[in-house]
């Protein structure tokens, strides 16, 4: 008879993680390699990194494709410039209050929010992160419209210190990011989240309470893009409304994560690769970077639904950080 | 007293508007279950094309409706044909990618052609005359011939959908899509007429949008929030209900105004949201799946 066995990690992927150490490694060593363009290029990255992973967590697996997320970079942000300015705290004090004010906002919001379905759940999201903006942008505490600089609260630490910790804080959150979504797809939970993908009434008839998978899904994906605000803020030095809640970032999240590949973790990560290539080489064509991404993301979703990764891992066979389970014949010894 | 009598007539009037943005997003919807990220952008880019036409051909802008409204539904038109047919499905992804997508290559594309300056459009003394009701009450005519545009354009549609055989048409697929296709309906071309339809009233949207005040190339995704908010107040599927949507939301920010500039846009939004808190299925529902 024949035998079968039950695997999840792959030779592959054994080995990406060694690879993933690595570099790793060389990032959080990067302060001493490399130059300032460099290390501000690869804080943005990881920080798009994060983001994407929170926003294909809510729509790749919890099925919530939202147009709002900027609320929460905003938001944190604003907890950023508060705990920094106005708190006299450390700045760096602001990233985990960034996440639970974040969360304990999307708490509150979903419970209007969550009464809208769909494609109408996309724009209410939007329309409280306007709502949001506009509170912020008419707080003249906070700088007001034309925003607010937060040099003064960073006074006593040189510039390749503060270069260095948001670089580190980047590296946190994007590994974070990684790391978190990986582990939850993973455990009992995952099957759950996987389950109210593929199918809410299957998902429902099995005991799985939909609702409360899509509420914990929103919240960890809106901490997330708190805390990912809050490093916004410690490395641009400069907050304003206009930018902390500009849909831009969703656009970022949205096309980085399809380009990428939806519902996979390496998808997120290619798709801001992605993302940083388009913008770096025409940064000199103000937004066409943006309309290339836009047209790009229309391609890929008419062409290759499940992305450059989905191509990439149907052909080669590719897993780099398996989350299904895999059955194949025991090999003899 | 008389002030804020004012102030709720003027937001009446503004609702006309709101309504004119609010029709096309809730007949797309209604019929294909497509929600259009792009819809303000669109009206926007008719904006555009009005204003390349009066400075072209030295016409008022209210002739230029002869030509932005069949040109915007033969984009709708093609639109739907060429790309949007295809994303349409069970999966919300595809509809919301790709309009989100034109909505920012619209945006990112006039900025490059218009640039960032605020443009707007002028009728003449039209624009700023206005009507004594008496009692130290009285009505701006652009407002007001914006509102009876509003009317007619929903009264129309509502002649269209009840009254022809296209409405019937359209009705039986938003019913049920599949069963409309075994009648004999061409869903494909029915969706393209309907988007077509739904870009012609936004083309009097953005026109009559174009002249009430200035815009530029970002100005679209507001009109959609506005669209969107108009059409949850009022209700899904009703059109009526879309103009009373409008209404509501129009007061509520010439209320905000009246009380502080820099609010009335945020106390829309609040109406928006007590509306979703307190009546989660819209003023005058008709359909119950959202």
């Amino acid at each position: 008879m024949q035998e079968f066995v039950v695997s999840r990690s792959t030779r592959l992927s054994r080995w990406a993680g060694l690879v993933a150490l690595a570099v790793v490694s060389c990032l959080i060593a990067m302060p001493w390699w490399g130059t300032r363009a460099e290390i501000g290029t690869t804080t943005s990255f990881l920080g798009i990194v994060a983001m994407a992973q929170m926003w294909n967590l809510l729509a790749g697996f919890g099925g919530l494709v939202s147009i709002g997320q900027q609320a929460y970079i905003g938001l944190g942000s604003y907890v950023a410039v508060m705990v920094a300015l106005q708190g006299g705290l450390s700045i760096y004090l602001s990233l985990p209050l960034a996440g639970i004010v974040s969360a304990g906002a999307a708490w509150a919001i979903s419970f209007l929010l969550f009464r809208l379905r769909g494609a109408y759940f996309a724009i209410g999201a939007w329309v409280v992160a306007e709502l949001l903006r506009i509170v912020f942008a008419n707080t003249a505490s906070l700088g007001g419209g034309s925003g607010v600089s937060i040099t003064s609260a960073l006074t006593g630490i040189g510039r390749w210190q503060r270069e260095a910790y948001a670089l580190w804080i980047a590296i946190a959150l994007g590994v974070g990011a990684v790391g978190l979504v990986y582990a939850l797809l993973r455990s009992a939970n995952g099957l759950a989240f996987g389950a109210v993908r593929d199918s809410e009434a299957a998902a429902e008839s099995l005991g799985v309470s939909a609702r409360r998978v899509k509420l914990t899904l929103y919240l960890i994906a809106s901490a997330g893009c708190g805390m990912v605000g809050a490093l916004m803020a410690i490395s641009n030095l400069r907050v304003a409304p206009d930018s902390a809640f500009s849909v831009d970032w969703t656009a970022i999240m949205f096309f980085a994560v399809v380009i990428g590949g939806i519902g996979t973790i390496e998808g997120p990560i290619l798709g801001a690769i992605v993302y940083l290539v388009l913008r770096q080489s025409l940064a000199q064509y103000g937004g066409w970077y943006l309309i290339v991404l836009g047209v790009s993301a229309v391609i890929v979703m008419r062409k290759a639904p499940r992305g450059l990764w989905g191509v990439l891992a149907d052909r080669f066979d590719l897993r780099l950080f398996p989350i299904d389970h895999r059955v194949r014949p025991r090999e003899r010894s | 007293m008389i002030g804020w009598l004012d102030t709720i007539l003027q937001g009446l009037m503004l609702g006309g508007l709101y309504a004119l943005f609010a029709t096309g997003l809730s007949l797309t919807f209604g019929v294909m279950r497509l929600v259009n990220i792009a819809h303000g952008d669109l009206s926007i880019l008719a904006a555009y094309l009005a204003l390349v036409i009066v400075q072209h051909f030295g016409v008022s802008p209210f002739l230029s409706l002869i030509a932005v409204v069949p040109l915007m539904a033969i984009i709708g038109y093609a639109l739907q044909t060429f790309l949007l047919n295809d994303t349409l499905g069970d999966d919300i992804l595809p509809p919301l990618l790709v309009t989100f997508g034109l909505s920012i290559v619209l945006q990112n594309g006039l900025m490059e052609v218009f640039s960032a300056d605020s443009r707007g459009l002028s009728v003449g003394e039209v624009q700023t005359a206005s009507l004594p009701l008496g009692g130290g009450i009285a009505v701006g005519v652009f407002p007001a011939i914006t509102l009876a545009a509003a009317i007619v354009v929903l009264a129309l549609m509502s002649w269209l959908f009840n009254s022809t055989s296209l409405g019937r048409a359209l009705r039986a697929t938003s019913d049920d899509q599949s069963t409309a296709q075994l009648m004999g309906i061409d869903n494909r071309r029915l969706y393209a007429v309907a988007m077509a339809i739904a870009m012609a009233v936004v083309a009097v949207a953005g026109v009559f949008l174009a002249i009430r005040t200035t815009f530029d190339p970002t100005s679209g995704p507001a009109r959609l929030l506005y669209a969107f908010e108009a059409v949850i107040i009022g209700g899904l599927g009703s059109l009526w209900g879309t103009l009373a949507g409008g209404m509501v939301l129009g007061v509520a920010q010439t209320i905000g105004f009246a009380l502080s500039p820099a609010w009335g846009i945020a106390v829309g939004h609040i109406a928006f949201l007590v509306v979703l808190l307190i009546r989660p299925n819209g003023l005058f529902p008709r359909t119950r799946d959202a």
